[in-house]
């Protein structure tokens, strides 16, 4: 399924609970073809802006609109990767892959499914289930599944928070590699995965939302560019100004 | 294996001492035999015990296949309907401030002396535990599943069948034995208030005829039966349903 290009967003609006203003003044433009990251302190509600895009479920309200350049539906054309990896532990980890399809009840290429398997290089493991696999494994079964779906937009929710230092390098790079041409969006509070990663870096405040400049393309960037120190230094200092 | 020998050697003290204890104390036989009484009364009687089993059992086996189907049943429509919800939780609920015990005399009443009224004694007491367990499990999947199910597109019915049941299961299991240990009471009782067969019928007619040993008799064998109906349900549900229940 889904059309081969990939839409980019704008989220403009106010976002409040019923007790409090989560964002008096978003603004954010996703652009197609490339991460965008979402920077902010914890608990600030960086998940809640991806819950809102997803349409799922939120104990907040949205006033204002969040829009697709092709002023398509985005809800359906989104696929969701969190720091949990959300794998079904009576499934194996091949049927997890398709779980989607599963759900959807619609048919789907199994040699497509092997590829996939093969990419984030889990074939002798995907007869295995969840709790066999280490975390890193696991990850990488959570990045086949949203390969999977094949969606034009991808939401990313910290989907490196819990890994290893040595793993997470490994899985920044298949994940970047293998979501090339999908809108991404990336939440994360680590400002040197932002810097890495992403051409739009948006730091989020409850008064106002900042964009931020960005390094230059191609991506990502490897790990010891002095280029990326300099600009999580800046982006530290930034949130930090925002949080007092 | 540690554990059965630690069981085979508190069951045997405990036979032991209650021999010991009868053989001094030397009570009327009608108010406490010795185990050995009790093994010589069921050994003289075992045709009869055995007969009498094997209606207790058909009415156990019956009992819970009904209840556990019926509780299923009723979780899976309290699950997908908002109404059903509505309708069906306060009477439940109501219908169990009252003791199950306590209508046993109607059944009989209303379905007669026959297995009828046993069988319906024991849905009635499995029913519920069945229906909340598997209901809870259904009700408390992960709302991340969910979340991640809607994003998939998934539909309503699909998620039960793929994502809400499986979830269940672990809890399902749980009320199934608990069911199973359930099932053997509500039959005894059924036929303890009227009947001419059965185990529970055997120990009335037995203590009626101060017969004490061959009701003791019957007892161990109610005794064992539950036990063995218990560990062979765990057991089934261990060996079919395990991928759901290690996770």
């Amino acid at each position: 399924m889904m059309s081969s290009t990939s839409p980019s967003i704008d989220l403009i609006g106010s976002v409040r609970s019923e007790s409090e203003v989560l964002f008096g003044d978003l603004r954010l433009a996703v652009k197609a073809n490339q991460w965008t990251c979402l920077l902010g302190s914890s608990g600030i509600g960086k998940s809640t802006i991806l819950r809102l895009i997803a349409g799922l479920p939120t104990h907040v309200k949205l006033d204002g609109r969040i829009k697709s350049n092709d002023h398509l539906p985005i809800s359906n054309r989104v696929s969701y990767m969190a720091q949990n990896d959300l794998l079904i532990p009576w499934a194996t980890i091949s049927d997890n892959v398709s779980l989607g399809n599963k759900l959807r009840g619609e048919k789907f290429s199994t040699e497509k499914k092997l590829k996939i398997i093969e990419k984030v290089g889990l074939m002798d493991h995907k007869k295995k289930y969840p709790f066999q696999l280490s975390g890193g494994q696991r990850q990488r079964a959570a990045l086949a599944r949203t390969l999977m779906e094949n969606t034009p937009i991808v939401l990313l929710d910290e989907p490196f928070g819990s890994l290893d230092s040595n793993t997470r390098e490994e899985m920044i790079d298949l994940t970047f590699e293998s979501l090339k041409g999908k809108t991404v969006l990336f939440v994360t509070h680590d400002p040197h995965e932002a810097a890495r990663l992403c051409e739009s870096i948006y730091i989020l405040g409850r008064q106002k939302t900042t964009s931020y400049n960005c390094l230059k393309p191609p991506f990502p960037k490897t790990y010891s560019d002095k280029l990326v120190f300099d600009l999580q230094y800046s982006l530290l200092e930034k949130i930090k100004s925002k949080r007092s | 294996m540690k554990a059965v020998i630690y069981i085979v050697c508190t069951f045997l003290s405990i036979f032991i001492f209650w021999e010991l204890a009868v053989r001094l104390a030397n009570p009327p036989p009608y108010i406490l035999p010795t185990p050995h009484s009790v093994l010589v009364a069921f050994k003289e009687n075992s045709m009869l015990i055995y007969e009498h089993s094997i209606v207790t059992i058909v009415e156990i086996l019956i009992g819970l296949t009904i209840g556990i189907i019926l509780g299923m049943i009723t979780a899976l429509t309290l699950e997908v309907s908002v109404t059903a919800r509505l309708i069906l939780r306060p009477l439940l609920i109501f219908s169990q401030s009252i003791p199950v015990f306590a209508i046993a005399p109607l059944l009989t009443l209303w379905l007669g002396y026959g297995i009828l009224s046993k069988v319906v004694m024991a849905i009635l007491i499995i029913y519920f535990p069945v229906t909340s367990a598997f209901h809870d499990g259904l009700s408390q999947t992960p709302k991340q599943y969910l979340d991640l199910a809607k994003t998939m597109r998934g539909t309503n019915r699909r998620n039960l069948l793929y994502l809400k049941i499986p979830h269940s299961i672990p809890s399902l299991c749980s009320g199934i034995k608990l069911a199973s240990v359930y099932a053997p009471i509500g039959a005894v009782i059924g036929e303890w208030v009227g009947s001419s067969q059965g185990l529970g019928y055997l120990m009335i007619l037995a203590n009626g005829r101060v017969k004490t040993d061959l009701m003791f008799a019957s007892l161990f064998t109610l005794g064992i039966l539950s036990i063995t109906l218990f560990g062979l349900i765990s057991y089934l549900l261990q060996i079919s349903l395990s991928k759901y229940l290690k996770a």
